[in-house]
């Protein structure tokens, strides 16, 4: 099929396309907006100050945000929800588009079994109870990128409903409390994406590219539970790990796989909810968190200055960092919601209900999913404190960023060191030197080899604390060397002459009998001094705790 | 012309500016012209004159679409051949054949002999060429071609009685199968819960033989059911005696007219003097069908038809001050009144502060008339028979006094609850009016018993002995030969 294309004429036109653009949809976001920063953008969450919005000032009302989220999340599956065509993010425009995908007219559409695995999936993953019988509708509206003019979804009857996803967010002043959150799921629910609308400013025509049309989505809803932005951004952080773990979606945000639209209001305590507006598409964690928060002190100083809030749509605008109203020259649209003729009820089965002599290719059966469902991040970060001893922030930023998890144990695979010293080393250090340059995991100069060895070394007191660091640096720096060759180039190893160190102890303590004096006076920080000064006579090539020992030995004798 | 890139000239062509002939013209001209380049060896003029004439007609079509319907493709891999596209009424909106963009499709017994011999006898000498009957819709073209024929079956759509519509106002047979038997993969739809690819042909037992051509489940077509299908080879019914057969007292109208209406009688009377037994039943909601089927029918109208938006295919306009404005254009010139009609109705009843008061409504009246006929057929009733319309064909020149809605409400009256239900029907041919005019009856069967519903109408068929239509002025030359086969057929009833 010819890339279908609209052409304008006259540029000043293009305006009004670019305006419907934004028209109040679910289902879209397209990646073409503001990104975050790079790969690193989905893994890290924003660190904002929690519920700004909840100091009171003298002599007024304590206000409360109220937050509720729609999450849109690409079905990681080979072919669309209705037809089989491939799905592929970076195809060739219109390469993978079916008859069915074009709308022509007589085609139907026919299920993606793979789909409902993945939202049967999702659904017991969130808590969900599993509706056995599912129904599809329609949900219309005019859009280029729509060619059927209705997106087929589950309004009556979702596949899924009534869930919770637990989350936790850190406070305190080193952020190492744990307070663990719970937000409700109201339901998961299949339906189509749409395609693409591409607007070319310079030639004021619109091109679209339906390879995205048709795509399988589940819309995961959360109530209202959430109050500001940073529990939004966390909650959809944990929902981005469950889908992965579970592989129902690559949940991508930069890549549009996972978009997310934020309801907010604003109320006091105790009385009604407030009027809420809506912030659709946001197509990063950082820029939820800061959009959300934007929202909660707009509705506050506009109630406070005496202004009311408006059931409106707005969007986020990242280099300004505030929200704006769209504008929607239609006022709220009439979906006209019928229920799809074209496709039966969606039944499902647990071993109970299951029909003897059922076709296993023809049914689906939850109990059997439910025995497939993979570790989730939950489980992961509970076995990683038991197994290791590590504090539960660390198991959290181990999962949180993409790929650390993984290099983590890897690193531990092959090294005799402590986990307590590893953890520290790859949560510090590493995370530390990724940070700064802006790297991702898989970016990184440092293979999960290279620190074991490092920290092998370490380990077996080859080398000090301060030479590992240089270790480290000259490895990040100048890839492709071991450990072990650096530290001999760098004559970076410990005095394994234990003679020799014991001899540069009794000439210290000799040029310095003051301070073996103050010592034997009782005064515990003199030996710090004196091992410091024995250091400082070996090139730091001592372990420091072997000094002490040595000393300690040669002043008692 | 010449001068532009294949790309350019390809989006001349479509939009018009030039035809093939013309172009094909410009290149002759300049071949001739240039002659003394000694480029050509051979100029194939006429070929590529011929060819122009083609692309023309290619051109003229409008949209071919594809891929093959199901269906078709069924009766292709059978070695059937495809003779072409037969007309219908817009989006097989209608019930006359009389709507569509390619002109109203003509009945074939008002060029009868049968018909034209009993106009003789009337005083009033209107002119014949106006006087034209009508088909029945909405797939007429169809109906018209099996009746004179042109083609030995025809497929159709059915959704309110489409097929039978114009097989009874045709003398021939209509069949429109049980919901879900056969795929509606490729056909264009109006009321997806109630559209079935209806079968034309001009005798039961070949209707018997397509249906079994196309019948089973199919994957592309979720609606489709996955039970393996049973024969559908017809026995010759020599014994009726165990039939019970249903007359629903509700299909006695006021506007039926007398003629139907004791043929009706004489068809139930004639099942009775076999042995059948023959019982009058009650079909309580059917006086609620017709309203109930316009609130369903347009709602679905108006979300099938939100894909022709002129972006992907089809007609598109010339207005490109936005897309709204680009798709409002293009609808309004694209779609006639009667589907614009519908169109605007259905949203309407899908309007968030109306879907209770009228969608879910008419969704409860439908099931209210399909547990009707459920409880009829429990109550030991086999088949159902009724009439197929009020009246025989009626002249064009009359029909198009009625607005579309007021005829298709009229057309639809006893077929259209049928649909509502998913039920197998057939319409039957069964005598001539006084007029000369075919009039046909339907026999309602039990869900997925095409074939049980089918054998009683063959039974039938061979009772009534229909006549056979006599078009020898149209045919011409044709004409001994053609009366020779005729021969042949009544031989074999």
């Amino acid at each position: 099929m010819a890339a279908p294309v609209l052409r304008w004429s006259c540029p000043a036109r293009r305006w009004i396309l670019a305006n419907i653009d934004r028209g109040p949809r679910h289902g879209r976001g397209s990646p073409t907006g503001s990104r975050s920063s790079g790969k690193r953008g989905q893994s890290s969450v924003a660190q904002q100050p929690l519920a700004t919005a909840q100091k009171p000032r003298k002599g007024e009302h304590q206000w409360a945000a109220v937050v509720g989220l729609e999450i849109h999340a690409q079905i990681s599956s080979n072919s669309k929800l209705f037809s089989g065509s491939q799905v592929h993010f970076a195809a060739p425009p219109n390469s993978l588009v079916s008859f069915f995908d074009a709308s022509l007219p007589g085609t139907l559409p026919v299920l993606n079994r793979r789909c409902v695995e993945a939202a049967v999936m999702t659904g017991l993953a969130l808590n969900c109870h599993i509706n056995k019988k599912s129904l599809f509708d329609r949900k219309h509206y005019f859009y280029a990128d729509l060619p059927a003019g209705y997106q087929i979804t589950q309004q009556r009857l979702p596949i899924a409903v009534k869930g919770s996803l637990a989350y936790s967010v850190f406070v305190g002043k080193n952020r190492n409390q744990v307070i663990n959150k719970t937000v409700r799921i109201k339901q998961i629910q299949l339906e189509q994406d749409s395609g693409k609308s591409l607007h070319d400013d310079l030639r004021s025509q619109t091109l679209i590219d339906l390879n995205r049309a048709g795509v399988g989505l589940l819309e995961v809803v959360l109530e209202p539970d959430m109050s500001c932005g940073e529990e939004a951004a966390t909650a959809v952080r944990e929902l981005q790990l469950i889908l992965q773990a579970l592989g129902t979606s690559q949940a991508n945000m930069a890549e549009g796989q996972l978009r997310v639209d934020a309801n907010i209001s604003v109320h006091h305590p105790g009385e009604p909810l407030g009027v809420r507006t809506e912030v659709k598409n946001l197509n990063s964690a950082r820029f939820l968190a800061k959009a959300i928060d934007y929202e909660i002190q707009r509705q506050i100083e506009e109630l406070e200055n005496g202004g009311e809030i408006l059931n409106e749509t707005r969007s986020f605008d990242c280099k300004l960092g505030c929200t704006v109203p769209m504008r929607d020259k239609e006022g709220k649209q009439d979906y006209r919601f019928i229920p799809e003729p074209n496709l039966p009820p969606l039944l499902l089965y647990d071993s109970a209900s299951l029909p003897a002599g059922a076709d296993p290719q023809q049914v689906i059966n939850i109990d059997q999913l439910r025995e497939q469902l993979p570790e989730l991040p939950r489980v992961t970060r509970e076995k990683l404190v038991q197994q290791y001893g590590m504090l539960p922030e660390h198991s959290f930023t181990l999962l949180n960023e993409v790929g650390l998890l993984e290099f983590f144990q890897n690193v531990m695979k092959e090294t005799r060191a402590e986990p307590k010293r590893v953890t520290s080393w790859v949560l510090n250090t590493f995370l530390g030197f990724l940070k700064q340059q802006n790297l991702a995991v898989s970016e990184s100069p440092v293979t999960p080899s290279a620190l074991a060895e490092l920290l092998n070394l370490l380990d077996q007191k080859t080398i000090s604390s301060a030479a590992a660091k240089k270790v480290f640096e000259e490895l990040w720096r100048s890839g492709g060397k071991t450990p072990a060759q650096i530290v001999s180039e760098k004559r970076l190893e410990l005095m394994q002459d234990q003679e020799a160190l014991e001899e540069l102890c009794q000439a210290t303590m000799e040029k310095h009998p003051q301070v073996v004096m103050d010592l034997k006076k009782g005064n515990p920080r003199a030996i710090n001094k004196l091992i410091g000064l024995v250091r400082k006579a070996t090139l730091n090539r001592a372990d420091p705790t072997v000094i002490k020992e040595m000393l300690e030995r040669q002043l008692s004798s | 012309m010449l001068g532009r890139t294949l790309r350019e000239v390809s989006v001349a062509l479509k939009q018009g500016q030039i035809t093939p002939t013309e172009l094909c013209q410009e290149c002759l001209s300049l071949i001739k012209k240039t002659k003394f380049l000694n480029a050509y060896i051979t100029v194939s003029e006429e070929v590529a004159l011929k060819q122009a004439e083609e692309s023309e007609e290619r051109y003229k079509k409008g949209y071919v679409p594809p891929y093959n319907a199901t269906v078709v493709q069924k009766l292709l891999d059978q070695g059937a051949l495809l003779m072409g596209k037969t007309n219908l009424d817009e989006f097989a909106m209608g019930s006359g054949s009389t709507d569509g963009v390619f002109g109203p499709v003509k009945n074939p017994w008002s060029y009868s002999k049968q018909y034209r011999e009993k106009k003789k006898q009337k005083p009033h000498g209107e002119n014949e060429d106006t006087n034209w009957l009508i088909t029945g819709g909405s797939s007429g073209g169809s109906a018209a071609a099996v009746s004179a024929f042109t083609c030995f079956a025809a497929l159709g759509s059915d959704t309110g009685g489409s097929t039978r519509n114009p097989a009874a106002l045709c003398g021939v047979v209509g069949l429109k199968p049980t919901y879900g038997l056969v795929s509606r993969h490729g056909l264009i739809p109006l009321v997806n819960s109630m559209d079935v690819p209806g079968i034309l042909t001009r005798c039961v037992d070949d209707a018997a033989t397509v249906l079994g051509v196309l019948a089973g489940h199919d994957c592309k077509d979720s609606t489709t059911v996955q039970d393996p299908v049973k024969s559908f080879i017809l026995p010759s019914l020599t014994d009726v005696s165990k039939l019970c057969i249903g007359i629903p007292k509700e299909y006695l109208v006021p506007e039926l007219s007398s003629e139907v209406q004791s043929l009706w009688s004489k068809a139930a009377k004639l099942f009775e003097s076999e042995g059948a037994k023959v019982i009058e039943v009650s079909l309580p909601h059917t006086s609620y069908s017709i309203v109930c089927y316009h609130v369903l029918c347009t709602s679905e109208v108006a979300s099938n038809m939100a894909r022709f938006d002129g972006l992907e295919y089809g007609h598109r306009c010339d207005i490109n001050v936005s897309t709204e404005a680009m798709y409002a254009a293009t609808r309004r010139e694209g779609f006639n009144d009667v589907v614009r009609g519908r169109i605007l109705s259905g949203n309407f009843f899908l309007l968030k502060e109306n879907y209770e008061n009228y969608f879910i409504k008419a969704q409860k009246v439908r099931r209210l008339i399909a547990n009707d006929f459920v409880n009829v057929f429990n109550s030991g009733v086999d088949v159902l028979l009724t009439p197929t319309t009020l009246s025989e064909a009626v002249p064009y020149v009359e029909f198009i006094k009625e607005d579309n809605r007021t005829r298709s409400a009229q057309g639809d009256i006893f077929t259209q609850a049928v649909n509502m239900a998913g039920l197998p029907a057939v319409s039957v041919p069964m005598a001539l009016s006084n007029q000369g005019l075919p009039i046909g009856l339907q026999f309602i069967g039990r869900a997925f018993c095409d074939q049980q519903l089918l054998t009683v109408a063959k039974w039938f068929e061979k009772q009534v002995q229909f006549p056979i239509i006599q078009l020898q002025e149209i045919m011409g030359d044709c004409s001994s030969v053609f009366e020779n086969d005729l021969a042949s057929v009544s031989l074999k009833q």
